[in-house]
């Protein structure tokens, strides 16, 4: 809640009347849903698909969506999707070439697609977005796919009003209070939201919405606000993500299916100094512990909203007359990542992870001036095994030499 | 610790300034056997990219597509304007085995200049060292080409080249032509073969013979443990550290600082490198599989 523009409040039952507003204007509308067990972010038919009625319960190597009757349309938080899914897809065409007569003539890469407008995004997730911003179109290149999907977004952010076990966008100072980044905002108060617009986009849907809304007073304001602050005190209250002394015997990875599950540590990051804390300890023993449990499996980096290693595959037809070059993610925790001529830069599991965590904690901030880490929680929840970057950064601190 | 930020490494290019992604055809002019396994290519490069792709400096490379096998990052041989175009290349990988079958005529497609190239601007009256291990002694060429054409603006300069044999070593017809402009051009191979007069061992014994000055200062590119055999030796001598400058090797990809496999600690290779200043990233050498 940051803007000074006319607030209104906003039924749940108008959610269709949204998502009709941005289709009629030519958007592809996405929106969080249930699928195989999850919150994911989809193509919404209707506002009746929003995961209403669900809670995710969220730990170390643990997801599970438990029903709760009183639970709004987005009262989950992160899950394993996240915006970079839309506007730095998993897989996408990023040049085509033909031959003809000896010589390669390039083709147009794909085919327009409509502009987006994601309906649920949080604080951590604006946040990503900003940071994704950096890499692609603030730094000396500027990635023309992502600029033509991002100069279209129409973000309809959602404040939080709770937070899982595994968030601590508090640490990253990324949330959960929605301040910038956004066209719409929904704040939950009770039953329903409060609406207000961030951009020109934004305020011309709301001006289209606000004969049927009613205006909220500041009072009204204030009272949401007050709901992401008593979020925000306490995650501030949370103690550090406590050290295990034998990290294996995580009770999630160890049991996956024993239900309810027990109360997680909730997370908090310490980051004072931590880019010369981890580029300090490049050779702390503590890589070879988290390399005993990481399974190298990459999921971290695929759940990561900022994490952007990408390798380019070509695909030539039988003729070897048609190509085209396939752009994917790519992940450090593959031996691809680090080929060279002859050698591997990051041949162990133990290089590998080290890769990860000072790039997204230590080396980001010299290459982009921020964090790569907005404190989502998604890297720790995804983890098979449930390792947890609060907790082997913590470790790290305890014992830095 | 310091890290990148904190030294004089800012990008070579503006934001923006060059399209990700922006190729020029070349065509292969002449195929030049350098020594087992390694070609010289010079390629005529066809408007409108000609001039942007002649407007290199010494260090920088190129990526050179195939289409349908692949690119490959190879450091610039030529010296800025010349033309043709040269690359240096080991048939090691997809593209550089395919490239080393194409005919005389064929055509390749090239983007580039990329990176931070060697600081010879900096380096007038200096006693400078270039020294190079087996291939990295193409992305050193250009840069004892330009010393061999402004000499003067040396006060000396020496070239100390290893290979693992003597037929492994690059550019030999070069040689005489460089000593004839006062460059000092001394040789060393791993493993001699029949005729082989000059020393046998690795690149940084032969920075015994070379003086250490308040100036000198050293370039080179070779596989990593030469490099820091050769700055270990350099800096018992006395040199410091920020007259060290050595070229980097990464998986380089998108050449544009966005795939993010090419990275080394907190650099990106392609746009931090591959030229760096040993003391921007000694921290970072010291450590093994970074």
């Amino acid at each position: 809640m940051s803007s000074s523009g006319p607030v209104f409040w906003f039924e749940q039952s108008q959610l269709q009347t949204l998502i009709d507003t941005l289709r009629d204007r030519g958007r592809r509308v996405i929106g969080p849903q249930v699928r195989d067990g999850a919150v994911i972010y989809a193509d919404l038919p209707d506002a009746s698909a929003l995961p209403t009625g669900v809670l995710d319960e969220q730990d170390g190597g643990w997801y599970r969506l438990v029903e709760e009757a009183h639970a709004g349309p987005f009262d989950h938080v992160a899950g394993p999707h996240s915006l970079k899914n839309f506007l730095f897809p998993p897989r996408e065409t990023i040049q085509r070439w033909r031959r003809q007569e000896g010589s390669w003539q390039q083709l147009a890469a794909e085919s327009p697609v409509a502009p987006l407008a994601v309906i649920g995004p949080r604080a951590c997730d604006l946040a990503a977005l900003a940071i994704q911003d950096r890499v692609f179109l603030e730094s000396d290149f500027v990635d023309p796919f992502y600029k033509a999907r991002r100069e279209q977004l129409f973000v309809v952010a959602v404040n939080c009003r709770r937070a899982a076990a595994t968030c601590f966008c508090h640490s990253m100072g990324c949330g959960p209070a929605i301040q910038r980044g956004f066209d719409l905002l929904l704040t939950p108060v009770a039953e329903r939201f409060l609406l207000e617009a961030g951009s020109a986009a934004g305020t011309a849907i709301a001006t289209t919405l606000a004969p049927q809304l009613t205006p909220a007073t500041t009072d009204d304001a204030a009272q949401a606000r007050q709901i992401s602050a008593d979020l925000a005190a306490s995650m501030a209250a949370r103690p550090p993500t406590p050290v295990r002394s034998n990290p294996v015997a995580n009770p999630a990875a160890a049991a996956p299916t024993a239900v309810p599950h027990a109360s997680p540590p909730p997370r908090s990051l310490d980051t004072e100094d931590i880019r010369n804390l981890l580029f300090d300890n490049l050779e702390h023993n503590r890589w070879q512990e988290v390399a005993s449990r990481c399974l190298s499996c990459g999921n971290c980096t695929m759940v990561c909203p900022t994490c952007f290693c990408s390798s380019v595959t070509e695909v030539a037809d039988l003729t070897g007359d048609n190509v085209s070059r396939e752009r994917q993610w790519a992940s450090c925790f593959t031996l691809e990542h680090g080929q060279m001529h002859g050698e591997n830069a990051r041949p162990t599991t133990a290089a590998q992870y080290r890769q990860w965590l000072t790039h997204k904690l230590a080396g980001w901030i010299d290459q982009f001036g921020s964090s790569g880490c907005t404190g989502c929680g998604r890297c720790i929840t995804w983890c098979p095994v449930g390792i947890d970057l609060t907790e082997e950064v913590a470790a790290i601190r305890e014992t830095s030499s | 610790m310091t890290g990148l930020s904190d030294t004089s490494t800012a990008a070579v290019t503006t934001p923006g300034a060059i399209p990700p992604w922006d190729y020029a055809r070349a065509t292969i002019a002449g195929m030049h056997d350098e020594a087992p396994g390694v070609q010289t290519y010079s390629l005529e490069v066809h408007p409108p990219h000609r001039q942007q792709l002649l407007a290199s400096k010494p260090g920088q490379f190129n990526m050179l597509y195939l289409p349908g096998i692949g690119e490959a990052a190879i450091s610039i041989a030529s010296q800025p304007d010349a033309e043709p175009l040269l690359h240096t290349v080991r048939a090691v990988g997809n593209v550089t085995q395919r490239l080393a079958a194409l005919p005389l005529g064929a055509e390749i497609l090239i983007r580039g200049p990329y990176g931070r190239p060697w600081p010879l601007e900096d380096l007038a009256g200096t006693d400078l060292i270039i020294a190079a291990g087996g291939v990295g002694l193409a992305s050193v060429r250009a840069a004892i080409s330009q010393a061999a054409a402004s000499r003067d603006r040396f006060s000396s300069v020496a070239v100390l080249i290893g290979a693992k044999t003597p037929d492994d070593l690059l550019y030999q017809h070069e040689f005489a032509h460089w000593q004839a402009t006062g460059l000092e051009v001394a040789l060393i191979v791993d493993t001699a073969a029949s005729g082989w007069q000059g020393p046998v061992g690795f690149v940084p014994q032969l920075l015994d013979n070379q003086p250490i000055s308040e100036t000198t200062t050293i370039l080179t590119c070779g596989p990593e443990v030469m490099m820091r055999s050769l700055a270990d030796a350099a800096f018992t001598r006395g040199l410091s550290a920020e007259r060290f400058y050595l070229s980097m090797e990464r998986n380089m990809q998108c050449a544009a600082g966005f795939c993010g496999l090419c990275q080394f600690g907190p650099a990106f290779v392609c746009r931090n490198g591959p030229v760096f200043r040993y003391d921007q990233i000694a921290h970072f050498l010291e450590v093994p599989h970074l």
